[in-house]
């Protein structure tokens, strides 16, 4: 298990803005992702965690050694912290054959048993054929591997991972998720994975740490992450999102009830609690849980008239985006396949809001 | 017509120990520069350069107050090995040392920083040493450039003429490198000789720069 508590702070300089990481989280079994935006400071995490960048206060431990403690000013260098460590690019070493690549991150084994060790990785991770080659000698999918092989052959007590599937094709990641959760369930090592992929989170994902600008702005399983992102800032984040400007009208709890002002349109929804009748709140609803449907009349309850901006095709279903009914910024909805085309040729929409869909930030 | 072969040997013999001496030297001083952080590290990084830019004489001067037989560390040399450093084909090795050592120092460390870093981090990653990294995984990666660093290092040291003249000075037979003794061939109008020299000298420069390229994975 992993227990860290970091405090990192860049000045400013002519050609970048200060920038300071101030965190405490921890990791047990499983994966744990650290999902945010470039320059959220996941990487340098992983860097302090490694031992690669040293920070400015704080502790590290890891199944209760202490990898870093400012206090008693203990900073064990890279070599002596046990974490192994997947590279964005792999760093597998070019001039060695990757068996030798797993050789060389064995050493530190007994001398017998080193041998046995590679050959049992170079099996498991299927890379006995390729053994004898060079890391540019062989396929994409054979380099990931390695690496995570090489990371894991020492036994190590924790697992980096930055942004391995990045830049990867959709196979490559397919088969890489594959792996890792094959390592997941093969391996009792825990994982902290660096990623910027929301989708990323859920195939592997059982706790999310959502990083924003040096701070931990959420914490969670990808699931509850997006049912209920704590704050704005989280919801824009994950991207996933119509963020529409209202108000609240009314509020009552009693009969688990509100009303809100959304453009020209009034939507039932849920009690809200914590917030005041007349609050400037932002509705946060997903794509897919609003519907779409043909304009007949009068709009019904918790409809909103609006035209039909464009509809843009997407693997899972057809997203539309729709104006209209004074509310500020389009307004995305998620439709499957089937139920667009059956409805393509409507010259008037209403969008659906679902009163138990939606949320306030 | 009889020719001397001795200047040529000797500046082989020079050539040879001084960029021994250069490599093991300025292969430790381009690791330091290349990875270590330290006071003075840009002014390591000068006076290893110096000897670009000054003229032969300033160094050479320089190298008889150091070394020459009132300096302690003439003194000292004497006082080990019983004779004097300075006029015997040793003081040539450090004459030559001196050009050898910035061409190696900033070619190595070029090279040794071309390396990809993520190569080291991983290394260290998966419980290498210094030692382990340096020797297993940068120099591996690197050594083409060094190699071609090297040579240009040893041609470089063939080829010294006013320092060497300066500290090992002009004796027949004891002191004299090749370059030396094609100066004093014109002088003295040895036309024959001179142009022999000259020749074999070229042609050897030819030939290590070419290897240097065919080694170095970026020209020159």
């Amino acid at each position: 298990m992993l227990q860290a508590r970091l405090r990192k702070s860049f000045d400013p300089q002519p050609d970048s803005a200060g920038f300071t990481l101030d965190l405490e989280f921890s990791a047990t079994a499983g994966v744990t992702v650290l999902f945010g935006p470039s320059g959220a400071g996941k990487t340098l995490v992983l860097d302090c965690v490694a031992g690669f960048t040293p920070p400015d206060e704080g502790r590290i431990l890891l199944d209760n050694q202490i990898l870093y403690d400012a206090a008693a000013r203990v900073y064990l260098p890279p070599q002596k912290r046990n974490c192994g460590y997947v590279f964005q690019n792999y760093a597998l070493f070019p001039h060695m054959t990757l068996r030798e690549n797993l050789a060389f991150a064995a050493e530190r084994k007994p001398r017998l048993e080193r041998h046995r060790r590679v050959q049992d990785m170079l099996e498991k991770f299927r890379l006995a054929e390729a053994a004898g080659r060079r890391p540019h000698e062989v396929s994409g999918g054979q380099r990931q591997r390695c690496c995570i092989a090489r990371a894991l052959i020492a036994e190590p007590k924790l697992l980096l991972l930055d942004e391995p599937a990045t830049g990867l094709d959709a196979v490559l990641r397919a088969e890489f998720y594959e792996v890792l959760r094959q390592v997941r369930s093969d391996f009792a090592t825990p994982m902290l994975l660096v990623t910027h992929d929301l989708t990323e989170c859920f195939e592997l994902g059982e706790e999310m740490l959502i990083l924003h600008g040096g701070k931990i702005v959420q914490k969670g399983t990808p699931r509850t992450v997006l049912d209920e992102p704590a704050t704005l800032e989280v919801a824009r984040l994950l991207g996933a999102f119509n963020l529409l400007d209202c108000e609240i009208r009314t509020l009552d709890p009693g009969r688990n009830t509100s009303r809100l002002q959304v453009g020209e349109f009034e939507l039932e929804g849920p009690y809200f609690p914590g917030h005041l009748k007349g609050d400037r709140v932002t509705l946060c609803v997903r794509p897919e849980q609003l519907k779409a449907s043909a304009r007949n009349g009068k709009p019904g309850p918790n409809q909103i008239p609006a035209a039909l901006l464009r509809a843009v095709e997407r693997p899972h279903g057809v997203r539309l985006e729709f104006s209209g009914g004074g509310v500020p910024g389009p307004v995305r909805v998620t439709l499957s396949r089937a139920e667009y085309e059956s409805q393509r040729d409507n010259r008037e929409w209403v969008v659906q809001f679902p009163a138990d869909a939606l949320r306030v930030l | 017509m009889e020719i001397d072969w001795f200047p040529l040997w000797l500046s082989l013999r020079v050539a040879l120990l001084s960029t021994a001496l250069a490599f093991a030297g300025g292969l430790w001083i381009a690791y330091l520069l290349a990875n270590r952080q330290f006071r003075g590290k840009d002014l390591l990084d000068a006076a290893v350069t110096l000897p670009f830019v000054l003229p032969p004489t300033v160094l050479g001067y320089y190298l008889l107050v150091l070394l020459g037989r009132a300096s302690p560390l003439g003194k000292l040399w004497e006082a080990i090995f019983g004779s004097p450093l300075v006029f015997t084909w040793k003081a040539a090795v450090v004459a030559a040392l001196l050009h050898a050592l910035p061409l190696l120092v900033k070619s190595a460390r070029a090279a040794l920083e071309s390396v990809d870093r993520s190569y080291e981090r991983a290394a260290r990653n998966l419980g290498a040493s210094e030692w382990k990294l340096f020797w297993r995984v940068t120099m591996p990666l690197a050594w083409r450039s060094i190699l071609a660093a090297t040579a240009l290092a040893f041609a470089r040291s063939l080829g010294d003429f006013g320092v060497t003249l300066m500290v090992a000075g002009n004796i027949p037979g004891r002191t004299q490198t090749v370059a030396v003794a094609i100066y004093q061939a014109v002088e003295s109008g040895n036309g024959a000789l001179a142009r022999t020299l000259v020749l074999i000298v070229s042609a050897a420069a030819l030939l290590l720069l070419t290897l240097a390229n065919r080694l170095s994975p970026s020209r020159l």
